[in-house]
């Protein structure tokens, strides 16, 4: 299955990726490659099979939701991490117009 | 020999004697690591002073502690020096994931399997290259350039934990630690030449790993010897409560010597889809080696069948995708790590944020698995493929399930060949997907797996690789082990980085190759 350009500019949208040119095209070519590989799947007659998303068999792992403070070194280290910062606060650009 | 060489065992007895001290041997890894890197690129960031600290006070707790009653077992790794893969969190040691975008990022907190392996009083040396964020197979994907192969500079050490594997192969540390997600131990340790285990799912803890594929991952150890994999799996395994999918099971003691040597009743299954006809000649005849060593040991084998075996691979690369695709959108240059902002336009707006830093730090083959997974699970794909994926891995699920109530654990080869060359196959994303054929079955069924040295193909290690039931490490240890008293490949080191060592004489250097036959 080929992917048009068109819709490798939609995935790299979704995906949050600013992408080149020279590399919108090279991903159609390969992720076309790798699409038509997966596609045996199709083959497998999965009637009546329930998907897996986990393999240790728990269920329900339940907890308290309990705030559990840090100390003050792991929250400044925390903050240190981000780009841009005000304070306690992390800065992010303007959300709402 | 250099105290680097010793494997944790040997080094454990004699920090316990009083022979050595922790600072002794870890001079010798830092020493080791300043001579051989240079070449081998293995480490990302070595951490000297603070290692030294820490090998420090492992000599002060165990002048305090070795005298007290019961003292034995949980000083097993005190003072024993290792590197750590670099997508696992280190609090205050940088953590890169080999990626531009996490190149200055350093985490607030350790991992769960590093603050055990602290608590042990093990000492972090450094931590080692990857494929960006764990994606590859061959240590070619980082940011920051390949590792190489110590068996031959011009190969790759496989990956994605293929810093570790070299590290470990040319003596730079007693261990390391390492995450497989989908062969990412296993592979390298065999294309190095060491041990490599894939811990069951649940049996370590992922919390703080950088998360790739959440239903796959899980971290294990790269050693020198079966019986060390086990001594590290004993510290790092365990309940723990920062990650659900953990289980508390109780975990054999790894000083299982008794049992050693003896392997009659036991059976091994040899599933024919692992042995095929694209096995190079020369892995193929080591595994038949192999075989015949264990029939003298008295292991019986039975031939099995895991016929959606070859579904492996193309359920691995739409789950792997789709969940790394999700994973990784936390990295969105607000938080922590690169962050772009492109004046050039005026376009400072968030959204030009998010798709520059991503778009900008993000290399190539990371770039690839979140556009694929991003469209795996895009609306009107969502069926087609994530879905019956997931559907496909119950079947290989229950297949494997079924296989090993029949028989103790299975026998494959780790990979079909040995090491290939650096730029080899690096153009083409399907063909290096194929590298994981007989490695991530056990990934999508949550297996414990070992790869161990068996021999050699024109000079490169091969490996096999050992398939266990569901939390039963203590078979794979057990016929690792019996198989390690009956051989020599696990002591094997490679040539052309102990030449380059001028602290070994040439007559040592011949024992130690004498019976390659290559």
């Amino acid at each position: 299955m080929q992917l048009s350009k068109q819709e490798i500019q939609h995935i790299a949208k979704l995906a949050r990726l600013d992408l080149s040119e020279p590399e919108l095209e090279k991903y159609g070519g390969q992720l076309s490659a790798v699409l038509d590989y997966i596609d045996q799947l199709k083959e497998v007659d999965v009637k009546g099979v329930e998907p897996t998303a986990q393999v240790t068999g728990l269920e329900n792992v339940l907890r308290e939701d309990e705030v559990k403070n840090w100390d003050k070194e792991e929250i400044e280290l925390a903050l240190k991490d981000a780009p841009a910062r005000g304070g306690r606060f992390i800065k992010v650009k303007r959300v709402l117009e | 020999m250099g105290l680097n060489t010793f494997t944790i065992k040997q080094a454990g007895k004699m920090l316990a004697d009083k022979e050595i001290s922790s600072v002794e041997l870890t001079k010798a890894c830092l020493k080791r690591i300043k001579q051989v890197d240079g070449q081998i690129k293995a480490c990302l960031t070595v951490c000297e002073k603070e290692a030294l600290a820490e090998a420090k006070a492992a000599d002060v707790k165990r002048a305090k502690e070795q005298g007290r009653a019961g003292a034995g077992h949980d000083l097993l790794l005190l003072g024993i020096p290792y590197l750590a893969k670099d997508n696992i969190l280190t609090r205050g040691v940088r953590t890169t994931a080999a990626s531009k975008i996490l190149e200055n990022y350093i985490a607030p907190y350790d991992a769960t399997v590093i603050r055990k392996l602290k608590q042990a009083g093990a000492v972090l040396l450094g931590k080692t290259n990857l494929d960006e964020f764990a994606h590859g197979a061959s240590t070619e994907n980082s940011a920051f350039g390949p590792s190489h192969n110590p068996w031959d500079l011009d190969r790759v050490p496989g990956g994605s934990s293929g810093g570790n594997a070299a590290a470990v192969a040319a003596d730079m540390c007693l261990f390391a630690l390492g995450t497989d997600t989908g062969g990412s131990i296993r592979q390298p340790a065999s294309f190095c030449g060491v041990v490599g285990l894939k811990p069951t799912y649940g049996r370590s803890s992922r919390f703080g790993l950088i998360a790739m594929t959440s239903s796959t991952d899980v971290p294990g150890p790269l050693t020198k010897a079966v019986e060390d994999a086990a001594i590290v799996l004993s510290v790092i395994s365990g309940a723990d409560k920062n990650d659900a999918t953990t289980v508390d099971k109780s975990h054999p003691s790894p000083l299982l010597a008794k049992e050693k040597g003896n392997l009659k009743g036991l059976s091994i299954g040899l599933p024919k889809e692992y042995f095929i006809d694209g096995t190079d000649k020369g892995v193929a005849e080591a595994l038949n080696q192999a075989i015949e060593e264990f029939k003298k040991l008295g292991a019986k084998f039975k031939q099995v069948s895991l016929p959606h075996t070859k579904y492996g691979i193309p359920v691995y690369y739409i789950i792997t995708p789709a969940e790394l695709s999700s994973n990784l959108a936390r990295h969105d240059g607000i938080k922590y790590g690169l962050s772009v902002e492109d004046g050039e336009r005026g376009k400072t707006d968030l959204m030009s944020i998010y798709t520059k830093s991503r778009g900008q730090g993000f290399g190539q083959e990371a770039k690839r698995r979140i556009m694929l997974g991003t469209y795996a699970l895009s609306a009107g794909y969502y069926d087609a493929y994530y879905l019956q994926a997931q559907k496909v891995r119950t079947k290989i699920k229950q297949e494997m399930d079924q296989v090993l109530e029949t028989v103790d654990c299975l026998l494959t080869p780790t990979s079909p060949h040995a090491a290939f060359k650096i730029g080899q196959q690096s153009n083409d994303p399907l063909k290096m997907y194929l590298e994981d054929i007989f490695v991530t079955g056990v990934n999508l069924t949550g297996l414990p797996a070992i790869s161990i040295p068996c021999g050699f193909d024109h000079g490169l290690p091969v490996g096999m690789q050992l398939i266990g039931r569901r939390f039963d490490e203590a078979t794979l240890f057990r016929v690792g082990q019996s198989y390690e008293q009956a051989t020599e490949w696990h002591k094997m080191k490679p040539l052309n980085v102990i030449a380059s060592d001028p602290g070994l004489d040439p007559g040592e250097r011949s024992n130690l190759t004498h019976n390659l036959s290559y």
